[in-house]
């Protein structure tokens, strides 16, 4: 036990959760007051005493699911519950032969695929969990063709199965069923709910699927191994440009609690940061009550300067995740600035503040922004020189001292001319200039990328590849 | 010291005795709490029952609730303890003839002019009590520091006084709405417990208990539909709290059946942004399929 538990702390360490010396010896100290044979028990003792953070959740299950998958006894592969659920099987054809007096005989294994499927819509519809899991597991067994050593991921397996499965028809014969039921047809809101509580079923088998696939796995190659493959960086370390979809959900999750915390953050650092220059006329009226002996010095409290920012953003494929991300950021925190302006181009330019005045939904504005924005002059690739050129046109002369200005870009031009002098002249005319470059250090400035190039007249060229980078620096541009 | 639960089950049954329905996890964590002697850090989205869940198992226990509302510039003498500093005065000059400079100086330092704050209190009581820190995220970080002391030794140290040591381990319950990550040292000391929104199932029988006289079939509707409004991409999904609220507002409203316009007439009450509001409307009205 104490083995695999120290593992299981290795390995958690190695997915980015910090565990410290203390913690793991609390979790030593929790699992000897819970019965070991209770699974969820241990669990929650494990996470309380180890994970302190709710978006490393999601890391521990997978960690945990990995170590313990193959403890407890309905999780094993073969065994006792196999007879529970021959019965479980042999009750279902009762009601099956009850229902349209069609009799099947056999056990689980001489199924034919429709008969599974039947099986699974009744599952489905009674949200029935066991039978779910039963299901799953002969699903797996049957559709998938795991062969031990086979050097192949668990998504293909995935795949393997539900392609068998059909769950997206499962999901529209499921509709159907509970109109019939109704007797016609079913309110808008009534189909919302019932399609809702489908979908939730299906997801929810769909899990019991992947676990039972990992956990042969697992069985297959051992603890370490798998847990090394189903590593995933925790949320705020993914990449902005090589995010999935799940890991873009996540991300954008987490933005929201993330900018709280930023304006929180920067307006606490304002409420008590140092007291500005002395303040003389203060200073001598209250010098008065002391006979005009200056003993109690008055300070101005600091103007806050609050810089004015223009973020110019490429959101050419490659990088629009980066842009989007960074644009909402900045809009979440904007009363920390007295004015935004917002750029975005292609090899076209075009201002897109307006879509994000007066509303109050940035998700919204964002998706404007992508659709309706016009960045396309000629090809729809990525040319910065042109882009800029007309920035500088036509909104140069806005560019005043007080102006921060925020380019965001991989700088990839397509071999385009680079048309670096409007950066230079835009860094003469504004406060400061700043570079984000989502692409990590060591692909700068080789193949098309020139952020070199733009980099010499920037006051700074920053890496910005996830969001704890993101987060640093909008801190520190504030 | 006398564990106060003999097993999670008794915990989670203790618990829906006064009302409070825990899944699993709470209860687990709150189990062992007791059986660690450790605090217990809660974390979640606002209105999910976090400081509810305090109260609750000092109801459960029969224990004294002290509460400890944290702000912004939360100090010492509001936390602590503070030196009663009138009665200080009084004292000197009540016998000012008599004692000499050092009984004085002794005696105004003793435990009669102390005024205990909450968590002096909680140490110092003789009686059972939850000590309850609500909001923690909102006080500095340095003054976070104030409690890492009481938390890992359930004692006080008052520079004139000595050590004061816990009669008793009081269960300790911190909450949080992560405004602000808290320090390491902190959560170190603490067990972690993260509450969510509640599934389905619970959410439904939250409803049922709270609210009196509410059908099943009431019920169902108004969990389901909560379960889909939280879904959608919100800048604020509806609290538990905010649950209650509207089952209570189509008690009241006499509602026995939540069809279209009912729900569009009272999803004021489940959510707070107009933008929301409109968003939610939309997307139940809106044929799916």
């Amino acid at each position: 036990m104490l083995d695999l538990l120290a593992g299981f702390v290795q390995e958690l360490r190695n997915a980015g959760l910090p565990v410290s010396l203390t913690e793991n010896l609390d979790a030593m100290e929790a699992v000897q007051h819970i019965p070991l044979d209770d699974r969820d028990a241990f669990k929650y003792a494990l996470a309380a005493t180890m994970v302190k953070n709710s978006s490393h959740w999601k890391s521990f299950e997978t960690v945990f699911e990995v170590y313990f998958s193959l403890r407890g006894p309905e999780y094993s592969i073969s065994g006792e519950s196999e007879d529970e659920l021959e019965k479980m099987w042999r009750e279902m054809q009762d009601q099956l032969q009850q229902g349209d007096g069609r009799g099947a005989s056999g056990g689980m294994d001489s199924l034919t695929p429709e008969e599974i499927a039947q099986m699974l819509l009744q599952a489905l519809m009674n949200g029935d969990q066991a039978l779910m899991r039963a299901l799953a597991k002969q699903a797996v067994q049957r559709f998938a063709g795991m062969e031990p050593g086979r050097p192949v991921g668990g998504t293909y397996y995935l795949y393997r199965t539900l392609r068998n499965l059909d769950l997206d028809g499962m999901l529209a014969k499921l509709m159907d069923t509970s109109r019939q039921e109704v007797g016609g047809e079913l309110t808008p809101l009534e189909e919302r709910l019932e399609k809702d509580e489908y979908e939730h079923r299906i997801e929810q088998f769909k899990k019991e699927i992947e676990a039972e696939i990992r956990r042969r796995l697992v069985a297959d190659r051992g603890a370490e191994a798998m847990a090394k493959t189903l590593r995933k960086p925790l949320p705020e370390d993914v990449e902005f440009m090589h995010a999935s979809r799940d890991e873009m959900q996540a991300l954008k999750k987490s933005l929201y609690p993330l900018t709280r915390k930023l304006a929180a953050r920067l307006a606490r650092k304002r409420r008590h940061g140092r007291k500005g220059p002395l303040d003389f006329r203060n200073t001598v009226r209250h010098s008065l009550s002391y006979g005009g002996t200056p003993a109690e010095p008055k300070f101005k409290s600091p103007r806050p300067s609050k810089p004015e920012l223009m973020v110019i953003a490429d959101i050419s494929g490659s990088v629009a995740a980066f842009a989007r991300f960074t644009l909402m950021l900045v809009y979440a925190i904007q009363n920390q600035f007295s004015k935004v302006r917002s750029f975005v181009f292609i090899d076209g330019i075009d201002e897109v503040t307006g879509f994000f005045r007066g509303t109050e939904d940035i998700t919204e504005a964002i998706h404007r922004v992508n659709t309706e924005a016009d960045v396309v002059w000629v090809d729809g690739h990525s040319d910065y020189g042109h882009a800029f050129e007309v920035f500088w046109d036509k909104y140069g002369k806005d560019i005043t001292p007080k102006t921060t200005v925020l380019f965001l870009g991989d700088a990839r031009n397509n071999y385009h001319a680079s048309q670096s002098w409007v950066v230079k002249e835009v860094s003469k005319k504004a406060r400061q200039v700043y570079w984000l470059n989502p692409e990590p250090k060591s692909y700068w400035n080789t193949g098309d990328s020139i952020v070199g190039e733009y980099g010499n007249f920037t006051d700074g060229t920053y890496e910005c590849r996830n969001l704890r980078q993101l987060e640093a620096f909008v801190e520190k541009l504030v | 010291m006398q564990p106060r639960f003999s097993s999670v089950q008794q915990v989670r049954e203790g618990l829906r005795d006064v009302n409070y329905l825990a899944d699993e996890g709470i209860a687990g964590v709150v189990y062992l709490a007791d059986r660690l002697g450790k605090p217990v850090l809660v974390e979640g989205p606002a209105g999910t029952g976090k400081t509810q869940l305090a109260k609750s198992v000092a109801d459960l226990t029969g224990a004294r609730l002290i509460r400890l509302q944290c702000y912004e510039g939360l100090d010492e003498s509001k936390a602590l303890y503070e030196w009663n500093y009138k009665k200080q005065l009084l004292r000197i000059q009540a016998d000012k003839n008599s004692d000499s400079w050092s009984e004085v100086h002794d005696d105004i330092f003793s435990e009669e002019f102390l005024l205990t704050r909450p968590l002096l209190e909680a140490i110092s009581a003789t009686e059972p009590v939850v000590l309850l820190i609500d909001e923690v995220d909102r006080v500095e970080v340095e003054t976070e520091a104030l409690l890492l002391e009481i938390l890992s030794e359930y004692q006080v140290s008052i520079p004139e006084l000595g050590t004061i040591q816990a009669k008793q381990i009081p269960l300790v319950f911190l909450t949080s709405n992560n405004t602000r990550e808290l320090s390491e040292a902190l959560k170190r000391r603490c067990l972690f417990l993260h509450v969510d929104y509640p599934a389905l199932d619970r959410e439904k029988e939250i409803v049922l208990t709270k609210v009196e006289g509410i059908t099943e079939h009431l019920a169902d509707q108004v969990a389901r539909i909560v379960r889909s409004i939280r879904q959608l991409d919100l800048k604020k999904a509806p609290s538990v709290s905010e649950t209650l609220d509207w089952a209570r507002t189509l008690m009241l409203l006499n509602i026995d059946s939540i069809d279209e316009k009912v729900a569009k007439d009272t999803l004021h009450v489940l959510l707070k942004y107009q933008s929301d509001i409109s968003r939610a409307a939309k997307e139940l009205s809106v044929d799916p399929v």
